[in-house]
């Protein structure tokens, strides 16, 4: 499969990525590199196996319906960038 | 006697003797930290001052009997991107640079109630994304056994830090190989545990599916006792896995008669550099002397696990670096009129080539078009390459291979080629797709001196028959007796 | 053509919030209106490293639901991700269901100008749900307060079944009823905690494909519902009377203008890349767990009516109307436990009290008095120790403050005179200040009487006891 510049560009906005002019060359092709590498996949027969994601031998791992109240707010509220009365401070968010 | 040159059992020993105090034996490696960082760049940031308060606090204590543990006061390196309550953690991001962490990981915890001391956060590749600790975005470090050359990935840090002396263990992550690969080009010993034998909860998250932490040590008797610290299960990771706690050191027999090993041809193909394979090979005649059957096997599934390996982990990465958006914490971009602006710059400032380059690639397989193709195929291969390893465990205790096709190679040399530098983790991806535990023990060096490593892989949750081997292979052959950093330059 | 030839269609995304103690991942409680920022952890503020714990009730209040709403229940069930940016979603993703939501394939019954109609439930998931952005109406930006983040949602989708506003409206009620009777949500619309997305569309009559949908989000009135449905309606026959296109597009409805304005930003394809949740295991119910939910589910609105009609013969309307809200026939059922007049019960429920509720904006969730202080409010007009009239205002009281009706009155002074010598008190002294009604009452002008007995009762604050009022004037005017 080849990758389109538009389609880079969709990509890299979807993660919220700006690429530079001289960087998008670059990285067409070293994404057109990698996945030609990972098609390597498309070669393998799985016809009808099932999907692994990560850890799937257990199930049903639930927690409590418990209240446990966390003692270090003022260490989060300290790392925001912007902070307001205790809430994080963004621009004006248009609804 | 050089303290810093001692294993944590023998550290042990001799604080049972008091041949040393605890605060001797922090300052002697703080004073080693002092001599070799600006070598080795092996810290991103050092808690020493903190580190020696506290180990004259835990030795008031254990003199006064109010604390025992056989490991009270003793020094650790801890990779960069487990999160230590009032420390910065960066994970080696200007993304991170200013984060101080509100909470402690699990295996922070844990090393905390064995009153160990943490001299400081080790340096790694950015988001832990490469091989070679060369994508921080503070520093390069060096390999001990060679300062122009890299000390492997992305727990270059820990590695460089446990090899040199500077701590006497170290903890790591592991998604593709970030343990085994650097402790093979350091000569130590790395451990990649089961997936989910260690809590991942405090551990910033690469890929969620892979990730596992595990030890930097000098030799296999330091890893099993560093795994009995780290080891168990958490209620705050369900892939934590509920198991009954082990005593690793009593799996260290000394015995590996009729242990049936199996090597599998593919991994020492055409991408393996020929010393390596001389330097693996002679392990395994080493193995045959001992007393073990070694079979060859076919295990075609390395080129296919490493594919899918990108295609997981830079998809489960694409998701968990979202939350790095600038907003909460860590690096906000100055240069906003929106918030918009806030997203696009302070991730595109924020973040470094490697990891952007995941990003993309993990976005573009599970957007909507190539999810099927991409995503749910590697996780469809998954299946397969689980089911490969088990046909060879069906017969056989262990598996061995090389760690790395290569050893160390020199800094600067695979950085312009993500490509190529992918494939250095081609013989250590598959049991992370797996959830396999992985060992990795120096087995030789090459003509240039550098060290090569070897990988002992175990059945799931079965640490104790790869350490064993491991452990047997070391007392046979004292590759520490035999070769030592030189910090050639 | 006229607006008599098209069809409306519509479907409905509710999201309600559960009343579980913790949020859905973490221990930190999810109490409504705290401080901004002090019922967070790591965990809901997405800070690196932290991990999810599902918490067993959100699966099991979701079950519940399902069971309720006719849904089968998914045996083999996982939670995804569903990946975009906002301030308000700290990962920037939320963990939600994709493919295997918990519940599926069910069906509300609900009854429109008397006709019954089954409303299908395509799915039913359970989500987080995202902070809050709070104006800051000094420097022009927005503060970001993540109390609300990870509070359990079950995200409920109904089928495009709908074919008008009161099909919606009685939708709605009927799920509320139900999820209010299971008591997994408190279902409070002023604080979000019932909400809905609304697909609204229009066609031909006897065309088959539907025509394209707008999408309105988050709206927490039924009032407002039903405006939006009826303006969109409108607006999108226009658009194709005149030729136009309905583009399928997120709305915005404005209250107060009482139109839907466009939301759309065009840079923002969206593409949420769905994928399992790997810090997640797979959820798998089996039968025994789901037939123990199922025996032990509480009564619901339907068997309640059924007895109403029944046990207290109560009309058809009577009964719907106080099934209609769980609180509502709470305080039925435990008024009627004393009071042996369940008529009455009913009739300050379905008249006051509704007004009251209408008036000030409450839901009956806020009634903070219990049945048992209704039952003694009738008691007491019973026995005669209030009026009726009185017994108004004391309701009105009772919604201030939680106090005993019988304080309320003795705080007042409201008792009503029933005592012989006070009442003649009054009525000698009524009589002897009008002299002409007296006259005019002996010259046989019954009215006359009546002007009297209101004089005493003005007098008396309308405390003096009518009926030997009457009875008084009447002998001393012998």
């Amino acid at each position: 499969m080849e990758v389109k510049k538009e389609e880079l560009l969709h990509i890299a906005n979807l993660a919220r990525l700006k690429l530079q002019d001289n960087e998008i060359e670059k990285y067409l092709l070293n994404l057109q590199d990698i996945l030609n590498y990972a098609n390597l996949i498309n070669k393998v027969d799985v016809e009808g196996l099932k999907e692994t994601v990560g850890e799937r031998d257990s199930y049903n791992v639930f927690r409590k319906d418990e209240i446990d109240i966390f003692g270090n707010i003022d260490g989060m509220i300290k790392n925001f960038p912007e902070e307001q009365d205790d809430m994080i401070r963004v621009p004006k968010v248009v609804q | 006697m050089d303290i810093t040159e001692l294993t944590v059992h023998e550290l042990q020993e001799k604080l049972k003797n008091k041949e040393l105090t605890i605060t001797e034996i922090n300052k002697a490696y703080i004073d080693r930290i002092n001599e070799k960082e600006k070598d080795i760049q092996a810290f991103i940031t050092l808690t020493t001052d903190e580190a020696l308060e506290k180990s004259k606090n835990i030795e008031e204590k254990v003199n006064k009997g109010e604390i025992k543990g056989e490991l009270a006061g003793i020094p650790i390196g801890i990779k960069d991107n487990m999160c230590i309550n009032g420390v910065k953690t960066t994970c080696a991001s200007k993304m991170l640079e200013n984060f101080i962490a509100p909470y402690n990981a699990t295996v922070i915890e844990k090393i905390n109630d064995e009153n160990m001391i943490s001299l400081g956060k080790t340096n790694m590749d950015e988001f832990a994304m490469g091989s070679s600790t060369e994508t921080s975005y503070f520093k390069k470090t060096k390999n001990p056994w060679d300062l122009s050359k890299v000390p492997g990935g992305s727990s270059g840090g820990s590695a460089a830090a446990v090899a040199a002396n500077m701590v006497p263990w170290a903890l790591g992550s592991d998604t593709g190989g970030s343990i085994r690969q650097p402790a093979g080009c350091c000569g130590i010993v790395g451990l990649k545990p089961t997936y989910g034998l260690v809590s991942r909860y405090g551990l910033i998250a690469y890929a969620s599916s892979l990730d596992q932490i595990g030890t930097f040590t000098k030799d296999v008797e330091d890893t099993a006792i560093l795994l009995n610290v780290i080891a168990g299960h958490d209620d705050r990771d369900t892939t934590s896995a509920k198991k009954e706690k082990k005593d690793y050191t009593k799996a260290l027999k000394n015995d590996v008669k009729g242990l049936k090993i199996a090597v599998p041809k593919e991994f020492f193909g055409d991408g393996i550099n020929k010393e390596v394979k001389e330097s693996i090979e002679k392990a395994i005649e080493k193995y045959k002397e001992l007393g073990a059957i070694v079979e060859e096997v076919s295990l075609d599934i390395a080129n296919y696990a490493l594919a899918t390996y990108y295609i997981i982990a830079c998809a489960e990465a694409s998701s968990n670096l979202g939350r790095f958006d600038g907003i909460r914490y860590g690096y906000r971009s100055p240069k906003f009129n929106n918030l918009r602006d806030i997203y696009i710059n302070s991730r595109s400032e924020g973040f470094g080539d490697e990891v952007k380059r995941r990003i993309i690639l993990g976005t573009y397989v599970l957007s909507s078009g190539y999810y099927d193709a991409y995503y749910k195929k590697a996780q469809q291969v998954r299946t397969l390459v689980k089911s490969r390893f088990d046909e060879v465990f069906e017969n056989h205790d262990i598996i061995l291979t090389p760690t790395a096709p290569t050893t160390a190679f020199k800094i600067g040399e695979k950085s312009d080629n993500p490509l190529e530098m992918y494939l250095s983790d081609i013989c250590t991806v598959s049991l992370n797709i797996a959830g396999l535990p992985g060992l990795s023990i120096p087995c030789g060096v090459d003509s240039e001196g550098m060290p090569v490593g070897m990988q002992l892989i175990g059945k799931r949750f079965d640490e104790e028959t790869i350490l064993n081997a491991g452990y047997t292979y070391e007392q046979a052959t004292k590759f520490r007796e035999t070769y030592k950093p030189t910090f050639k330059k | 053509m006229s607006i008599e030839e098209y069809e409306t269609v519509i479907g409905l995304e509710v999201h309600a919030e559960l009343s579980t103690k913790t949020k859905i991942f973490c221990k930190c409680p999810t109490k409504f209106g705290a401080e901004p920022n002090t019922q967070v952890c790591p965990i809901c503020m997405a800070m690196p490293g932290t991990l999810p714990v599902l918490n067993e009730k959100v699966v099991e209040y979701a079950v519940k639901a399902g069971i309720t709403t006719n849904c089968e229940i998914e045996r083999n069930s996982k939670n995804d991700r569903k990946n975009y940016f906002y301030p308000d979603l700290p990962k920037a993703y939320q963990i939600s269901q994709y493919d295997r939501p918990l519940c599926k394939n069910g069906n509300i019954e609900i009854t429109v100008d008397g006709e019954k109609k089954k409303i299908g439930i395509t799915r039913i998931h359970i989500e987080e749900d995202a902070g809050k952005l709070n104006h800051d109406d000094f420097g022009g930006g927005s503060l970001v307060d993540l109390n609300r983040a990870g509070v359990p949602l079950i995200e409920i989708v109904s089928e495009p079944d709908m074919r008008s506003s009161k099909e919606v409206d009685a939708y709605l009620k009927k799920l509320k009823a139900i999820l209010e009777y299971i008591e997994v949500s408190d279902c409070k619309m002023q604080e979000g905690s019932f909400r809905a997305d609304v697909n609204v569309s229009v066609r031909k009559k006897g065309q088959k494909e539907f025509g394209t949908r707008t999408e309105m989000k988050n709206m927490n009135s039924f009032r407002s519902i039903v405006r939006a449905i009826e303006y969109e309606r409108q607006r999108q026959i226009e658009v194709i009377e005149n030729g136009g296109k309905i583009e399928q597009e997120t709305l915005r409805w404005d209250d107060v203008s009482g139109r839907t304005f466009s939301m759309r930003d065009k840079e923002d394809a969206q593409d949420y890349r769905y994928f399992p949740d790997p810090d997640l295991v797979a959820i798998k119910l089996s039968e025994e767990y789901i037939e123990n939910i199922k025996n032990n589910l509480p009564e619901l609105p339907e068997s309640r009516k059924q007895r109403y009609l029944e046990d207290y013969k109560l009309t058809v309307k009577e009964a719907d109307g106080l099934t209609a809200s769980k609180y509502l026939s709470n305080l039925f059922e435990e008024a009627t436990k004393i009071s042996n007049n369940p008529k009455a019960v009913c009739n300050w429920i379905m008249s006051d009290i509704s007004r009251i509720l209408n008036e000030r904006e409450l839901e009956p969730s806020d009634i903070k008095f219990s049945g048992k202080d209704l039952a003694e409010l009738i008691d007491l007009i019973e026995k005669g120790t209030i009026s009726s009239a009185i017994a108004k205002k004391v309701l009105d009281k009772m919604f201030d403050e939680a106090k005993k009706p019988e304080d309320i009155i003795k705080e007042n002074g409201w008792i009503q005179i029933s005592d012989e010598g006070a009442i003649k008190e009054v009525v000698i002294k009524i009589l002897e200040a009008n002299p002409q009604s007296v006259a005019d009452y002996k010259a046989g002008k019954e009215k006359a009487l009546g002007f009297l007995v209101g004089q005493a009762m003005k007098e008396t604050k309308g405390q003096a006891n009518p009926q030997m009022l009457n009875q008084m004037f009447k002998e001393e005017l012998k």
